[in-house]
């Protein structure tokens, strides 16, 4: 008896998933009565780079994404990137905007759905920035003994490619600088920069640049003293194990987004053009960068 | 200077002195009271902004995150702009090597930076950072800097992990010191404002009455018939009591300047009158001798016309001289009888007529109960004199009064008429012999009157105001 006993088990706990799926599809193809009188509510992590306080403006995205998807919708944040991170690898929340740093790290545990448009192409760059007063310094090599500010480690243009320049340079950045920190947002670090808090730091290159035309007393005082090759910019990504079917509702909105007025009066702020399809392969430069810093 | 000035304008300035003095006085203490107090608001809101400070920083020290460490000292620098003195200069978050963990002016302080070496008043920071208890803030007031600091410790489970320094600029503390004085100044004048025009009005009052007393004074004696006693103060306090003691002064000087006219005036009467007798008495003899050889020619001589009539010529003219010369010797004759109430009675009709041709009416006041032992022919001449007089002064259709009383050995006479009033300058001429102002009569009357009162011992007065004339006489008998 006890030799039967296993595999029913097993069988009844797969029988529950597949029901469980089921209902899951019913609910987002709107064939359930139960499922409509209270719609599934949508969660979306957004990484703290530099909207995360505009909180206005989050509450008219959210409010677009609730209208444009038909269910209601949540904005998740956190005090970094790795929390948001975990959250979508835990299936916790169902899409996030990351940075492309952690998608290459954990690509196997994430969909890419789509990634936005900035200056007619899905690129950004790292800005390495010094005080503007800085008039000497020219590669991050300049500033060996001096305080740095990254943004966040598990940022692509503010921790990786910092470490990646030292390391293609054979410098153990552990010792370089004589203290660095981080800031948790890309936006205090050009304030840290700018105040002289710290000598150096590295920052998006698209928060810079849209700093730099909504908020230009902060980039004043700073100076773009290098910049990265392009690198895939910060995709939209999906839990592993989102339904297709709502994978699909949701990549649409986003493509559709310039379309409609509201979508592109938001896209507006953002300063992006709207979203495109994207391919793992957009993250090469920055998986072969990881790839170099871990060897280091 | 100020000693010359008048208390019209002393006292008030004076007062006005006082009182700005002591709003001055008041000001400034507040002011220092204020300052006081505003000095040590600033200290207390230092010392627990430092207490916050370091309890909100042992997390980010104690975990290294210089930027959240940073982010608070930033939040510290966010005041009220209304009280921009309690903005700290600078804040320092350092280790227990007095080394920069974070500075809200990180250009001026980088991180790392030893304070030790620093030259200005940073310098002596470390010095006093030792022996700080882990409960404990210091105060510390470097000399010749403009700062002060507050230092409060940071300390995680007993174990002390650094120090939070608040540095405040002492000169910020002007503007807001500058705003006190303003402020006070602007309260100060308000207060006066109200003030100073009660306190000059009181003042002002105060003085008056001294005004009215030197201004009394300066009056006496040139003017002192004009002097305005009423205007002294009749306040019962010092000022009152000199004024009533001002008031009897002149109320004597004039009785006293009176007494002197009087006696002027009589004693010019007593000269006029022993030259006149003398003068009398001169031409009496050789008259009595002219008018007896008059007689005597006619009597014994040859009867010629042209020289009798000549003779009555110079008769006429020489008992003219002797009817002047006899009205101008006026003596008590040595024997008389007694004054009767009849005499009166006599008199009325004798000026009855006159008085009826002016229409005056005469009424009598009091009587005689019995004959006084006074010359009768004397008297009458005295009450006839009067009584014509008064119905020659009445206007026409008016009153003349007669009054008697004799008492205590006393007669008093007294005749009014209700004419014209005599003017002052004649008043003082009035009893000179031919001093009258009329055509009628000689000019003797008054003169008269006054020779036989006065040989009676008695007095004489006369009081007139328009509309009320009186001659009052009183003549003692008895005694003699």
């Amino acid at each position: 008896m006890k030799g039967t006993d296993e595999p029913l088990e097993k069988l009844s706990r797969r029988r529950w998933i597949k029901a469980a799926g089921m209902v899951g599809l019913c609910a987002l193809t709107g064939g359930s009565r139960l499922a409509r009188a209270a719609p599934e509510r949508l969660r979306i992590g957004l990484t703290p780079v530099f909207l995360d306080d505009q909180v206005s403006f989050l509450e008219r995205w959210r409010l677009w994404f609730e209208r444009r998807l038909g269910q209601p919708v949540s904005f998740v944040q956190r005090g970094n990137y790795r929390e948001v991170v975990d959250l979508v690898r835990q299936g916790k929340i169902d899409f996030a905007w990351v940075c492309g740093y952690p998608y290459v790290r954990y690509r196997r545990e994430m969909r890419l759905v789509a990634v936005p448009l900035w200056r007619g192409k899905p690129l950004y760059q790292s800005y390495l920035i010094v005080p503007a007063d800085d008039r000497r310094s020219k590669s991050l090599l300049d500033l060996r003994g001096e305080v740095f500010a990254y943004s966040d480690p598990d940022s692509n243009s503010g921790y990786l490619y910092p470490q990646y320049v030292l390391a293609q340079a054979g410098e153990n950045a552990a010792s370089f600088f004589s203290r660095s920190f981080y800031t948790w947002g890309h936006r205090k670090v050009v304030e840290a920069v700018s105040v002289g808090l710290a000598a150096g730091g590295a920052v998006d290159g698209y928060v810079w640049e849209v700093l730099n035309e909504t908020a230009p007393e902060l980039t004043r005082g700073t100076r773009v003293m290098a910049r990265s090759p392009l690198l895939g910019h910060p995709p939209f990504v999906a839990r592993q194990d989102m339904p297709q079917a709502g994978y699909e509702h949701f990549r649409r909105a986003l493509m559709g987004m310039a379309s409609d007025a509201e979508g592109a009066s938001l896209l507006g702020s953002l300063r992006l053009e709207g979203f495109t399809d994207a391919s793992p392969g957009l993250y090469d430069g920055i998986a072969r960068m990881v790839s170099r810093v871990s060897r280091a | 200077m100020i000693d010359d000035l008048s208390l019209r304008w002393k006292i008030p300035l004076r007062v006005m002195a006082a009182v700005l003095g002591t709003a001055l006085a008041v000001t400034v203490a507040m002011i220092a009271r204020e300052r006081n107090e505003l000095r040590q608001s600033l200290t207390s809101h230092a010392m627990s902004l430092g207490r916050v400070m370091a309890n909100t920083l042992v997390a980010p020290v104690l975990h290294d995150d210089l930027w959240r460490a940073f982010e608070i000292l930033q939040s510290g620098r966010e005041t009220s702009p209304a009280a921009p003195e309690l903005q700290a200069e600078v804040m320092l978050v350092v280790d227990r090597q007095a080394r920069v963990f974070a500075a809200s002016r990180p250009r001026d302080f980088p991180v790392g930076l030893d304070l030790a070496r620093r030259k200005d008043a940073y310098g002596l920071l470390p010095e006093q950072m030792k022996g700080i208890e882990a409960r404990e803030q210091r105060v510390f007031e470097p000399e010749h800097s403009p700062l002060f600091f507050v230092i409060s410790p940071l300390v995680a489970d007993a174990v002390p992990l650094g120090y939070v320094v608040l540095g405040y600029s002492k000169a910020a503390f002007g503007p807001r010191f500058v705003n006190l004085v303003m402020n006070s100044a602007v309260v100060t004048l308000l207060v006066l404002l109200v003030i100073l025009p009660i306190s000059w009005y009181f003042a002002r009052k105060t003085g008056e009455p001294l005004l009215a007393l030197s201004e009394a004074m300066r009056q006496v004696p040139g003017e002192l018939g004009t002097a305005r006693l009423p205007e002294l103060p009749s306040s019962r306090d010092e000022i009152g009591q000199l004024g009533d003691a001002f008031r009897r002064m002149v109320g004597e000087l004039r009785e006293k300047q009176e007494l002197e006219e009087q006696m002027i005036a009589s004693q010019r009467l007593a000269a006029v009158g022993r030259l006149s007798a003398g003068i009398a008495h001169e031409i009496n003899n050789p008259l009595g001798g002219m008018l007896t050889a008059i007689t005597t020619y006619r009597r014994h001589g040859n009867g010629d016309p042209l020289a009798l009539e000549t003779f009555s010529l110079l008769e006429r003219g020489l008992d003219q001289i002797r009817n002047t010369v006899a009205a101008l010797l006026v003596e008590t004759k040595a024997k008389d009888r007694a004054f009767a109430p009849t005499d009166i009675d006599d008199l009325l009709i004798l000026v009855d007529a006159e008085a009826s041709a002016r229409a005056v009416t005469l009424s009598v006041g009091g009587r005689l109960e019995s004959p006084l032992p006074l010359p009768a022919t004397l008297l009458r001449q005295i009450v006839l004199n009067l009584l014509l007089n008064a119905v020659a002064a009445a206007d026409h259709g008016g009153k003349v009064r007669i009054g008697m009383e004799a008492k205590d050995d006393m007669l008093r006479l007294s005749v009014c008429n209700d004419g014209a009033h005599i003017p002052d300058e004649q008043m003082a001429h009035l009893f000179e012999p031919f001093a009258s102002g009329r055509e009628k009569g000689h000019g003797l009357g008054l003169w008269v009157v006054y020779q036989i009162v006065k040989q009676l011992n008695g007095g004489l007065t006369v009081d007139s105001e328009p509309g009320n004339t009186t001659f009052r006489i009183e003549i003692p008998y008895g005694q003699a």
